[in-house]
């Protein structure tokens, strides 16, 4: 499974390889196009944007293209780049930190991933079948039941299909980590990259079915008479509201808590230190979980809930503050006396600490419930979520992918652009949203198509514009940096920045079943141990024996597809009912197949293991 | 070793749970129904906040009989005590027992199935009381709906698992997929105890 076996495969083969392959290495591969793919097109959306907003009155796209662009942009960063993201590094990284073999369950591992994939190509098919979703992200009713083109039903219809790929991928890593880890593994040394996305996914399983019900509610309100959002026959508009946050909150730390633990790594690596307070970070992971549960209704302090509902979401809010403050402190204190290196991750953990503060003091700004009546639906509130969630989950997910790329390509991205990367994109993200926090203050509403001359906005904007291309060039000189090093393809060591967890104990790619023999973990940074206690080398927990694998399956691609075509055919009902039935037909017939096919996977056998000689484990 | 799992007979006390396969479908199939319950949840709590929109169509109050939904609750209930008695029989390793209650669960979940499409076409058809007559009725027909289709697809699956397995007998692979299977089927029931209490009795006397 080395990747010269693979470069000499054709084409035809390494398709079918990656369509069927239950190998979290390579799901993570597959998340990882997919989320970047999304991530350019997010960005290119949120050029236009830029450019539309870089003089008053501009009239360089239409104001219907406007809103098409501005909800696809939010739409797309959230569910098809930011999310998938994360979930490359889960599935490159997770199982490798607690010396698993594989995931829990690898077949649905791969529904997840062909499941995001089809939602994000089904909803992206709108721009060419009569124009995008045109509500903003958050799709309110009533406007987005008045909304004509078939747009907000691509919306609905395609979030559902990678909604459930995002939920089955949840339920996968929670039981990865409650039951694969390897002997002395327990829970308090378990990485903490390994427990923030732990604690990501158990609040996907909570938050992901009540985003389920909002867009069933939508979809029937929109295409099969419901009455849930209609006020004229008793519907109720806040129902979306309530339904859309009580999801939407936990979504945001979904997206940062990964990224906690992504600098939860880099930065005791790269101070030669071990994590300063790491029960405290644990502890302060749930508890920010468990408040992100708590205060969904801070987004609707204007809906007009009266002051006693205000006032207890409000509070909630603000105590996230102090979990989120332990985090930063800690970092702090493990960077304190510890022997720096300033490697790319490193100083874009650096660069990652004061912009999420930042970010943090204007959430503590904005749930104060009476002064948000001032900042709700301004700018203000577009650099506040933009500090966090680029500031804070964009960030950590290129820290995290540089940081591991040699785990997941054996090869080393250039340092050299990595930091041009970093520095264009920091400093043009800055530019970017700082000015727009005073363009909100002075009154300029978020998700306008144009504003007008001489109100003091211009200058701010035309920054902001200049901003944007800072961070898209930076985004470009990272794309090069990823072709430039693979087509170079110079292949390090499997542990190349001296690092403390149990991913680095084995070869850069790993083998397909990771471990040969299951690692004895005997504490906190297990490989550290072993290179301060140790040989340097992690030791073996059992004999050298047969491995149980996972047959690959082309059922996880195909019970996708279905929904795909069935998507088609529920949106626009009469002659194409009959793609509803071709496609539920083939989802369930997939099911169906799945569940009557036994499918009790192959054994890796000792004999084998042993010619391919060491190196596993050294 | 790997074709061991499929040969039936000398199972261990626990089958379902005796493989990590086995153990990691019985934990990632408790996680699934917790989120399941936020679904419902979800569903309930909408339901709540609409109840009362009736504008022009019926009430709950008019058209809701008890009788006919106290004795889907009695079937619904007692299927999910069968499959109880069908998961005991597992554990014995006795398959052909296992198999009869599983079938008595299936007749039991169908009958409450046809009395459930029955109640709706009475509403239908009786009172004029349709999916778009009101915020009501859509937030009635989605809660009672999507349990009804849990119930279909519960059906599905029990039936499916029986077919294929039934020359084969209980083995350390297919054990824990009837597990599961149960373990919906409960979920179901629980689910139904809310709406009975939540959309029939609330709505006939609360």
């Amino acid at each position: 499974m080395s990747t010269t076996a693979e470069n000499k495969a054709g084409f035809g083969s390494v398709l079918w390889d990656y369509l069927t392959t239950v190998d979290h290495k390579k799901i993570a591969i597959l998340y990882l196009i997919g989320g970047l793919f999304f991530f350019i097109l997010g960005g290119l959306q949120a050029m236009l944007i830029r450019i539309q907003l870089i003089a008053p009155d501009n009239e360089f796209i239409s104001a219907q293209f406007y809103n098409e662009v501005l909800t696809m942009h939010g739409t797309t960063m959230i569910f098809l780049a930011a999310m998938p993201l994360i979930f490359a590094l889960m599935n490159a990284v997770l199982p490798l930190q607690i010396g698993a073999r594989d995931v829990a369950f690898p077949f649905i591992n791969s529904l997840g991933f062909w499941l995001f994939f089809f939602g994000g190509i089904f909803l992206n098919v709108s721009w060419f079948a009569g124009g995008a979703p045109d509500v903003g992200w958050t799709a309110y009713a009533p406007l987005s039941l008045f909304s004509e083109s078939h747009g907000v039903d691509y919306y609905a219809i395609g979030l559902q299909i990678a909604g459930f790929g995002t939920l089955m991928g949840g339920i996968n890593f929670i039981v990865t980590v409650v039951n694969m880890r390897a002997p002395g593994m327990t829970y308090m040394r378990m990485p903490l990259f390994t427990w923030t996305s732990f604690i990501a996914s158990v609040l996907i399983l909570f938050a992901f079915p009540a985003l389920t019900v909002g867009l069933f509610l939508l979809t029937f309100d929109r295409l099969f008479g419901g009455n849930f959002f209609d006020p004229e026959m008793g519907g109720n508009v806040i129902i979306w509201e309530h339904l859309f946050w009580i999801f939407g909150h936990p979504e945001v730390y979904i997206l940062i808590l990964p990224a906690f633990g992504v600098f939860s790594e880099i930065i005791p690596t790269f101070s030669k230190k071990r994590l300063f307070g790491y029960s405290s970070m644990v502890f302060a992971t749930i508890l920010i979980a468990f408040l992100g549960f708590m205060v969904w209704a801070h987004h609707m302090f204007t809906v007009g809930l009266g002051p006693i509902a205000n006032s207890i979401f409000a509070v909630a809010t603000m105590a996230i503050a102090v979990p989120t403050g332990i985090k930063i402190f800690n970092w702090l204190f493990t960077m304190w006396g510890g022997n720096i290196r300033l490697t790319s991750p490193m100083v874009i953990a650096l660069g990652f600490v004061p912009t999420f503060t930042i970010g943090g003091m204007t959430g503590v700004m904005l749930a104060s419930a009476a002064a948000d009546f001032q900042y709700h639906d301004t700018y203000f509130v577009v650099a506040h979520f933009h500090y966090v969630i680029v500031g804070g989950t964009v960030l950590g997910i290129f820290a995290g992918i540089i940081y591991w790329w040699p785990k997941m390509f054996g090869t080393m991205l250039n340092e050299k652009l990595n930091h041009w990367f970093f520095w264009l994109f920091f400093i043009g993200f800055h530019l970017t949203f700082f000015f727009q926090h005073f363009l909100g203050l002075m009154g300029m509403p978020r998700r306008y198509w144009k504003f007008l001359p001489d109100q003091g906005l211009d200058l701010f904007n035309l920054i902001s514009t200049i901003g944007a291309f800072g961070m898209a060039i930076g985004t470009i000189i990272f794309l090069v940096n990823v072709v430039m090093t693979q087509m170079k393809g110079e292949k390090v060591s499997g542990d190349p920045w001296d690092a403390r967890t149990l991913e680095w104990a084995i070869p850069s790619p790993p083998p397909f079943y990771n471990f040969k023999q299951e690692p004895l973990v005997r504490g906190l940074d297990a490989l550290w141990v072993e290179k301060m206690q140790g040989n340097g080398k992690i030791q073996p927990a059992e004999p050298l024996g047969d491995i149980h694998m996972p047959n690959r399956t082309f059922v996880p691609f195909v019970i996708s597809l279905g929904l795909f075509i069935a998507g088609f055919g529920v949106m626009y009902q009469g002659a194409m009912w009959i793609l509803a039935g071709i496609g539920f037909a083939t989802t369930f017939g997939a099911m169906l197949y799945r569940s009557l096919k036994d499918d009790i996977g192959y054994h890796v056998h000792k004999e084998e293991l042993e010619e391919e000689g060491d190196g596993s484990n050294g | 070793m790997a074709e061991d799992v499929l040969k039936s007979g000398n199972l261990p006390e626990n089958p379902e749970r005796a493989t990590l396969e086995g153990r990691n479908k019985f934990m990632g199939f408790w996680f699934f129904l917790g989120g399941e319950v936020v679904l419902f949840a979800s569903l309930f709590g909408t339901y709540l906040a609409l109840r009362n929109s009736t504008v022009d169509g019926p009430t709950g109050q008019e058209i809701f009989g008890l009788g006919l939904v106290f004795l889907m609750t009695v079937i619904l209930l007692t299927s999910s005590l069968t499959s109880v008695y069908a998961m005991y029989h597992m554990k014995n390793n006795d398959f052909k027992k296992m198999q009869l209650w599983l079938g008595i669960t299936v007749l039991l979940g169908f009958a409450f199935l046809g009395l459930e499409i029955y109640e709706f076409v009475h509403y239908v058809n009786d009172y004029g009381f349709g999916f778009s007559t009101s915020a009501f009725s859509t937030a009635f027909y989605t809660l009672v709906g999507f349990h009804g289709a849990h119930v279909a697809f519960g059906l599905l699956w029990i039936i499916s698992l029986m077919i294929r397995n039934r020359k084969r007998g209980l083995n350390l692979y297919n054990a824990p997929k009837f597990y599961i299977a149960s373990l919906y089927w409960h979920f179901i029931d629980v689910v139904w105890v809310f709406i009975f209490t939540v959309v029939y009795l609330m709505g006939k006397v609360g």
